[in-house]
């Protein structure tokens, strides 16, 4: 008896030693970046990670995320942060910092000039990476004439047959009141109103027994290449990589591409503040933004990235001047302030 | 037992023969229980407290308890009817002012905004402007900053918000919620949809389990009584999936269900369809691929049950004049329902938590309420309705188990 006790408290004993000496083992002299997985996060390896490692002698352990801030809420609630830069995306970015989950960030620390970034550089939770957009893309092969505006998304006459569509309410509710005539500038004052949320809802009801809902950027091309929709949203740089890659004929319609900036940003409480730091001045600086662009064309946050830029990926790039003026620039402040809201109505309204 | 004789009978102290049996047996009990006790605490630590500690979020939420806490307070005097007055208004602006200064008004925008859509963003204007208020009248002020203010209902949920419970998650969960007076009224239609969701769950449920046992039952017949040799091939074509990874297998579904998978090329070039049959995104691709996953976990204690029945009944049956028919009907298949009902009680539970494939090959109104929660815990952060669903779900499969228990019995199932 006194036996099967000894072995069993031996065996609790060394269940317990492992678990801490897992826990012993995160606190080693590396950096936990993560990011979106996939071409992206491939990319980013190639341009961003190797290069540090390289530089600082910092080394990197990559983790990936689909983007829920679930997960950083939870590590800085119970105040065990093991992630220490995260890639967060616009209004994800926006809404994490009004939340107080990350860190704020002192640029004097960064030795980056924030005028370089312009307006995105006026986020005060991160440094900006690289613009991605969410853009109409189609196959010319299976449809030689394809969507010329957004509003040709919404015109099954035109066009039918199913669509492909980001399962959320951006930039979906924006496109619908783009589609439904408003100018795309005013889209968020609209958006701002009960009335214009419901107009946008209006307009989605009339294609909604043709979407398909994707919730992972590698399921739009993925869709599209199978035919099983005729035209998707999706990230232009899975789009272009999937040309590249596959050699299909994809085409991507820019008409209110909705721009989207990523940042690097620190969760509050991260134990190695300092590698961070090294990690996101070096994240913003020119030369890895612009290697960044041959691996995945998105476009730099650093102005003087864009001189460093090859001009034959400039032209895959989603904020080319005349791109960016036919852009949806999304109002991250609208989304810190309505976006539980409309993600609670979208949620309802799918489920109906 | 043999040795608690032997004890017994030589016991050499004179103890009485009661008393020491009592002890051998004690002595027995604590090392059986030591033997499963590992196995208890680890069931306890990874699964029980997880598991209550997720549930009782579904009625515990101290959020604004504990970030308007100044507001809470001044509120537990106010009567309901009219604006409370001045004071509370004061608190107000103290608490949004905390709150704007430690970031966490997104938070409190949040809750409020569950309980009163599109509150949520004039929250956080009111907070953004709050600062600048310096002294009073407050009330005045915060009603001009934002009509909210100026509304009952809002109050009256603050003036819930005193108490760390609510009823609220699980009202929801269940298509109400309080209206302006704390009182429980049906939610509006644009967002009640929960009680849909928990009869399709239902539905489906029922719909694969069916499906299942109809394509179960025959195979698992042809089975039981091939020669083991042909049987044993048959076996392995059924457990061989089985081993499979689950998302393999629903994804395969995807490759041969889509507009020009293998199933709609097949059809095409039979001529039975001009254009591709929509067979997934859909309930079709749901059910078939939920009832291809869910086929061994129904057949499998069927024909372990089928196994075990002697063929000598039938042919008594036979024998005695009973056609090929009446013999099975009456002979053979009342032996295997215990088989059956294992089989269909696994399945059926298992589907009601049913997560990835309907994500993967449903539709947006094929989702069931795993998907929920998994929305609300991850995307929406949501943890209250996470909870409050996940909390009637299980309830739900106990009370359906217990009226199973009651109606079948569970001592009578057999896994084989």
């Amino acid at each position: 008896m006194r036996k099967t006790l000894m072995v069993a408290l031996a065996v609790f004993g060394q269940a317990a030693g492992t678990l801490a000496s897992a826990k012993l083992a995160f606190a080693g002299d590396q950096l936990t970046i993560v990011s979106w997985g996939g071409a992206l996060q491939a990319s980013l390896r190639k341009a961003v990670f190797e290069p540090f490692t390289k530089a600082s002698g910092i080394k990197i352990t990559e983790g990936e995320y689909s983007g829920e801030i679930a997960k950083v809420r939870a590590m800085v609630d119970s105040k065990t942060v093991s992630w220490d830069v995260l890639d967060a995306s616009g209004t994800t970015a926006w809404t994490m910092c009004a939340q107080g989950l990350l860190e704020t960030i002192d640029w004097k620390k960064l030795s980056l000039d924030r005028a370089k970034f312009g307006d995105v550089g006026k986020y005060d939770c991160g440094v900006p990476v690289q613009v991605s957009a969410v853009i109409v893309a189609y196959d010319k092969d299976k449809l030689p004439n394809g969507p010329k505006s957004i509003s040709d998304l919404f015109d099954t006459k035109k066009f039918p047959g199913k669509r492909g569509l980001s399962k959320g309410p951006v930039p979906n509710l924006e496109w619908a009141l783009v589609a439904d005539g408003v100018p795309i500038n005013d889209v968020y004052k609209v958006l701002r109103t009960p009335e214009g949320v419901d107009r946008a809802f209006r307009k989605l009801d009339t294609i909604k027994k043709d979407v398909v809902w994707w919730t992972a950027g590698a399921q739009a091309p993925q869709l599209l290449a199978d035919g099983q929709v005729l035209m998707t949203a999706a990230y232009n740089g899975r789009i272009t990589n999937a040309v590249k890659e596959s050699g299909k004929h994809f085409e991507i319609m820019w008409d209110a591409a909705a721009q989207g900036w990523d940042y690097w940003v620190i969760p509050k409480g991260s134990p190695r503040l300092d590698d961070a730091y090294k990690f996101l001045a070096f994240g913003g600086s020119p030369q890895p933004q612009a290697d960044l662009t041959r691996y995945i064309p998105y476009g730099p946050s650093n102005k003087d990235a864009l001189a460093l830029v090859d001009p034959a990926v400039l032209a895959d790039l989603p904020n080319t001047p005349e791109r960016d003026a036919i852009a949806l620039h999304a109002d991250n402040i609208f989304y810190i302030e309505n976006g539980d809201d409309l993600r609670q109505r979208f949620t309802s309204w799918l489920a109906k | 037992m043999a040795t608690m004789t032997v004890q017994i009978a030589g016991s050499p102290d004179g103890m009485p023969l009661r008393i020491k049996l009592q002890q051998v047996e004690r002595w027995r009990k604590l090392k059986a229980f030591t033997l499963v006790l590992p196995l208890l605490l680890f069931i306890l630590v990874a699964f029980v407290l997880p598991i209550g500690r997720m549930m009782f979020n579904a009625i515990h939420d101290e959020t604004l308890l504990t970030l308007m806490p100044q507001t809470s307070a001044a509120l537990s005097v106010w009567d309901g009817k009219d604006l409370p007055d001045e004071r509370v208004y004061a608190a107000l602006a103290k608490d949004l002012k905390q709150a704007w200064a430690q970031k966490i008004t997104g938070m409190i925008a949040k809750r409020i905004n569950y309980e009163l859509p599109g509150a949520g963003g004039q929250v956080t204007s009111s907070a953004r402007k709050a600062i600048t208020l310096s002294a009073g009248p407050y009330k005045a002020a915060l009603i001009e900053i934002s009509p909210l203010w100026g509304q009952r209902d809002v109050w009256s949920l603050l003036k819930r918000g005193h108490s760390a419970y609510t009823a609220y998650y699980l009202l929801r969960s269940v298509d109400y919620q309080y209206g302006p007076e704390s009182q429980i009224v049906a939610s509006p239609p644009e967002s009640a949809f929960f009680r849909n969701v928990f009869l399709r769950t239902l539905g489906i449920s029922i719909s694969v389990t069916a499906a299942t046992l109809l394509l179960g039952f025959p195979v698992a017949y042809l089975l039981a009584t091939l020669p083991p040799k042909t049987s044993n091939l048959l076996m392995i074509m059924i457990v061989l999936p089985f081993w499979t990874s689950l998302l393999v297998r629903t994804t395969a579904w995807v490759v041969l269900l889509q507009d020009h998978g293998i199933v709609n090329d097949v059809l095409m070039a039979l001529h039975v369809t001009s254009q591709p049959v929509e067979l997934i995104f859909n309930r079709v691709g749901t059910m078939v691929a939920m009832t291809h996953i869910q086929l061994p976990f129904t057949l499998l204690p069927i024909y372990s049950v089928m196994k075990t029945i002697p063929t000598t009944h039938v042919r008594a049956a036979r024998s005695l004049g009973a056609g090929p028919f009446y013999a099975f009907w009456k002979v053979y298949f009342p032996q295997t329902l215990p088989g059956v009902a294992a089989g269909c009680l696994l399945t059926f539970i298992l589907c009601l938590g049913y997560y990835v494939t309907p994500e993967l090959v449903g539709g947006a109104t094929d989702q069931m309420v795993g998907h929920f929660v998994a929305l609300y815990t991850n995307e929406d952060l949501n943890w209250g309705m996470a909870s409050a669903l996940g909390a009637i779900l299980l309830t739900a499969t106990l009370l359906l188990y217990y009226v199973f228990n009651k109606l079948v019995g569970v001592d009578r199932l057999k896994m084989g």
